[in-house]
């Protein structure tokens, strides 16, 4: 990793001495901040999956105990089943309905102004508010369903949400809600940013439209399908508010997942040792997707 | 318990004094945010003024408390903890143990509190023979909610035993009706399945198996039968029941939607401002099977530890005034429970109350008061919630009968 | 940096064109539709919630849900109603925000024009942190806001904020500089321009993008944000989403649900505000460099 010295000093003299030092001291207290405030308490965390800290920290060493535990609770199983579910339909499909909506919105319509803040704006809303909006609508007895039955489709049924094998599956639809428009935004500033010469070029060459956006545009799009990933992967990992929002991980334990596992034990349960350990296996995913990522990102960028 | 002397340690050698309340105020963290809860809270705060010693709310919904909870693990690391904290059963204990509540034995000395406070309360309230938090009210869980206009309707009588219990719920879904009214949450499950585990085995099998956790009896044939007892229950629930708040169960009962509801005596209040009287439009038994036993969950203020003696002046009023007999009885007038003191008159309690009183004082004298499970008063947080997850992941149809009793022991065992 | 394009090479018929129109239109109601709901439900009175469906119109209109969400409601033992709280949420975003935009801007400015052996290292460790997930943080963190005696505060909350803002904040302001030509800062230094003169009068004019995207991001995040007002700042100066929480989950009596529908479209204006202002800087932001690899 050679970086190279933006600038050669050209004097001695303590005003260049200084202006050498100012990026470094500018971006050291960024850099105490995070030592601290990210891996200090990471280190801590880790140190705590280790003890037998239940309600409060406590620094009696156990060993692999509570990773032994975690791995015998059913609830993990469970939280990092529907982790895998939920990852993956909602990575795909908020990829998919990003992209398409970028690609129709980038064929010069009419009233873009219009539509682009709408398929953001959810962006803009808390998990909390959204949460319960989606309790309302799919809540069978007052939502979805029943107006569709007031409405005269007698026969129409949708309760999901209160059935613990496809309840899981409605989040997935209320996060897709929220995060599509941005994966959108995304999507549509590397559209913007290709350069309508090739695509000109190409099409003097008599490719298809379909062509065109298999064999020239997708290629191009690759660091916004990247980006796009880590974000929404990360996002996925994270999820709690949503979860404690609709569903509070029920029915039953179906829709636990592994943040909200992590928050009940080290919380709810006092068995911080267990949550501490589960905090350090969502932490090791996460570098697994992230790591790779960063370094190549950043070798590329070099 | 090392962790948090030295955080005291450290506090003191610093000489941060981070308490933000200022003299004569006391800060109270609690969940009561609900329009009659708050108005219970509300008495305390009139009570505390008038003796003018200032309020700052607290208040963090949700939950069932466990944000609350959460907030408190962050105030007490942060070496700033509030006056008081509204608390259930074992999580007294636990932060007693952590060395973090203060010490009301004056007090409690002063205005005898060990006379009029039963045994069975005085175990959570008190920790090492210290009382560290004082007893609000006294809630029994195991009570059956029913709409009486129904019950003529149907043709049927009280139930005394198990088997009526469930003609008397078939009859009421043969007539179209929902038999049991109940919300699909965690807690609420296990409120219902605590009373069946007393209904099946009796207070030896509760004590032995909730209290004790004993691996036999979490095994045995008698925990398989009050989760067949369960199944039996998911029968006569209605579709929707998941996720629904205990509140709207109970308004099913009160319009007439459904017959019964097995819940904490705080639904009452729910029937009471909905206009309706006990003993007239609604009235109230112990689940058949658990007539002569009362399991019970007890509100404290746990009083945590402050150093500015201003604040602990304020503390000891707070305290004084929760332990009023006044203060027991407009609260518990309001909130649906029985004041924790059992030398207050029962006087302007309805029918339920005094029933409810009754039943509590002969139970602490009989020895048939047991903590209830499902709201933290059997064993720890940890355990509890373990339990939890077997019963309702049961309830939802996750596991038979035989799987959630072996799964029980399992769960348990790691919760330890 | 990539302008705009005004012009798209790709042609496409009209039945295509007519379709495209149909599936935004299509997905354009899908995106309104909950925030549909919640406007509606906030303006009729509870009985046609609780006595009717949810999605139908009201027959009485009414704005007394929205009076009593922000003056009247009971939150916890006060009948405040959210106002207090929306200016606590207030107090806390934009000192929050803005701190972590500006340091930020400084740190992308250094990653990208002055840099030195281990940037890219810094900046990857920066990066990660944008990663974690916050519950980890809550206890380690509450013993320093202790030490720091800002615990229970809102300058407690802003730190907290500001802390875990700068790895986002870093990102957007380094991609975005990255592209910008490097040339013109070395010219400005041998014109004997300091550091900060130049951050000042080459840089920041042309940041307004990445500023609004920053900005954007940050508010979002933070004024939305629930686990750490709930577990730094609760009672008097607790943020907004919290005060929502103890009027929308409160555990028994009658739920208004008029009254928390009115409270969580209030909860949400500031957010949905700076969208509909700033948001199209958003796009053109994310183009200027943030999304390019």
């Amino acid at each position: 990793m050679a970086a190279t010295d933006g600038f050669s000093a050209s004097g001695s003299d303590f005003r260049t001495r200084l202006q050498n030092w100012l990026p470094k001291i500018v971006l050291a207290p960024s850099f105490a901040i995070m030592v601290i405030f990210v891996y200090g308490f990471i280190a801590f965390t880790i140190y705590l999956s280790f003890t037998d800290s239940r309600m409060l920290p406590s620094y009696e060493w156990v060993g692999w105990q509570n990773y032994d535990r975690l791995f015998r609770i059913r609830q993990w199983d469970t939280s990092v089943v529907n982790l895998a579910i939920f990852a993956s339909l909602y990575i795909v499909i908020s990829t998919i309905i990003g992209l398409m909506l970028a690609i129709f919105l980038d064929q010069k319509i009419r009233g873009e102004g219009v539509l682009r803040p709408i398929f953001l704006y959810p962006m803009a809303l808390s998990f909390i508010v959204t949460g319960t909006a989606w309790k309302w609508m799919l809540d069978p007895a007052i939502g979805l369903e029943a107006t569709m039955r007031l409405w005269g489709w007698e026969s129409f049924s949708f309760g999901w949400i209160k059935d613990g094998d496809m309840a899981i599956y409605t989040i997935v639809i209320a996060a897709v809600w929220q995060s599509s428009g941005f994966v959108m935004a995304m999507f549509l500033a590397g559209l913007r940013g290709i350069d309508n010469e090739i695509l000109k070029a190409a099409q003097m060459d008599g490719a298809s439209n379909w062509n065109l956006y298999r064999r020239i545009i997708l290629p191009q799009l690759r660091p916004a399908f990247l980006s796009a990933f880590v974000i929404l992967s990360h996002l996925a990992i994270k999820s709690y508010d949503l979860v404690v929002a609709m569903t509070d991980g029920g029915p039953g334990t179906s829709t636990w997942m592994p943040a909200v596992f992590m928050y009940e034990y080290t919380f709810t349960r006092n068995q911080m040792g267990i949550g501490a350990s589960s905090a350090v296996i969502m932490l090791m995913t996460i570098a697994a997707i992230m790591v790779p990522y960063l370094y190549a990102e950043l070798r590329e960028k070099k | 318990m090392t962790m948090l002397k030295k955080l005291h340690m450290t506090a003191a050698v610093l000489a941060l004094s981070t308490t933000t309340v200022a003299a004569q105020e006391v800060e109270v963290l609690h969940w009561w945010t609900s329009g009659g809860e708050a108005a219970a809270v509300g008495t305390l705060r009139d009570a505390l003024s008038d003796g003018g010693v200032g309020w700052v709310d607290m208040p963090v919904a949700g939950g069932g408390g466990s944000d609350a909870m959460t907030v408190l693990r962050a105030r007490v690391t942060a070496g700033d903890p509030p006056t008081a904290v509204q608390m259930l059963g074992f999580s007294i204990q636990d932060w007693a143990a952590e060395g973090a509540l203060a010490n009301l034995n004056d007090l409690a000395a002063e205005q005898g509190w060990a006379d009029v406070v039963p045994e069975a309360l005085q175990r959570f309230s008190t920790y090492e023979g210290n009382w560290v938090a004082a007893p609000v009210n006294v809630h029994s869980t195991n009570w059956v909610w029913a709409n009486t206009a129904l019950m003529e309707e149907l043709g049927v009588e009280q139930p005394g035993s198990w088997d009526e219990f469930v003609s008397a719920m078939q009859a009421a879904q043969d007539a179209g009706y929902t038999a049991l009214a109940h919300g699909g949450q965690a807690w609420q499950d296990a409120t219902v399945f605590e009373s069946m585990v007393m209904g099946v085995g009796g207070p030896e099998f509760y004590q032995a198996s909730m209290v004790d956790l004993d691996p036999e009896a979490l095994g045995s044939d008698m925990m398989v039968e009050a989760f067949q007892r369960m199944e039996t229950l998911r029968g006569f629930v209605d579709d929707n029941f998941s996720g629904r708040d205990w509140n709207l169960a109970s308004a099913m009962v009160i319009n007439g939607d459904a017959l019964f509801q097995i819940m904490g005596d705080w639904a009452k209040g729910e029937f009471v401002n909905a206009g309706l009287t006990a003993g007239e439009e609604f009235t109230c038994f112990r689940v058949p099977g658990t007539q002569d036993t009362v399991t019970f969950n007890s509100d404290q203020f746990a009083m945590f530890n402050v150093s500015d003696p201003a604040a602990q002046e304020a503390q000891t009023a707070m305290a004084s005034a929760v332990m009023s007999p006044e203060f027991q009885i407009t609260f518990n007038l309001v909130k649906g429970s029985v004041p924790a003191r059992t030398d207050v008159s029962a006087d302007q309690f309805d029918m339920c109350g005094q029933m409810g009183m009754e039943q509590l004082a002969e139970a602490a004298a009989g020895g048939t008061l047991f903590g209830s499970m499902a709201h933290g008063h059997a064993n720890t947080p940890s355990v509890q919630n373990a339990m939890y997850d077997v019963i309702t992941a049961h309830f939802n149809g996750e596991y038979d009968a035989e799987t959630a009793a072996a799964e029980l022991v399992t769960a348990v065992e790691i919760a330890q | 940096m990539a302008v705009a394009s005004t012009e798209n090479a790709v042609r496409s018929s009209s039945v295509a064109r007519a379709f495209v129109y149909l599936f935004l239109l299509l997905f354009a109601l899908f995106y309104l539709l909950p925030f549909g709901i919640m406007l509606i439900n906030s303006l009729k009175p509870l009985e046609e919630i609780t006595g009717g469906g949810m999605v139908a119109l009201p027959q009485n209109w009414t704005i007394e849900p929205w009076l009593s969400a922000w003056s009247t409601a009971q939150i916890g033992v006060q009948p405040t109603g959210l106002r207090p709280y929306f200016i606590n949420s207030i107090m806390m975003a934009v000192p929050a925000v803005i701190l972590s935009t500006v340091v930020g801007a400084l740190n992308g400015y250094v990653l990208t024009k002055w840099r030195f052996r281990g940037d890219t290292l810094i900046f990857g460790l920066l990066l990660f942190s944008c990663f974690i997930p916050f519950q980890i943080v809550l206890i380690p963190m509450a013993r320093v806001l202790g030490i720091l005696q800002i615990a229970g505060t809102t300058p407690g909350l802003i730190l907290v904020h500001f802390v875990y803002g700068i790895g986002f904040t870093t990102l957007y302001f380094r991609n975005y500089y990255a592209a910008f030509p490097t040339e013109l800062v070395r010219a400005a230094q041998i014109d004997g321009a300091g550091f900060f003169q130049i951050f000042w009068r080459i840089m920041l004019p042309s940041s307004g993008p990445i500023i609004a995207v920053s900005f954007i991001w940050q508010f979002t995040n933070i004024w939305n944000d629930f686990l750490f007002g709930a577990s730094f700042a609760s009672g008097g100066s607790a943020p907004m989403t919290v005060a929502l929480n103890n009027l929308v989950n409160s555990s028994t009596g009658v739920r208004e649900y008029n009254v928390h529908f009115a409270g969580a479209i209030m909860a949400a204006a500031p957010t949905l505000l700076v969208y509909i202002v700033a948001g199209r800087y958003f796009v053109r932001g994310l183009m200027a460099g943030s999304v390019k690899g």
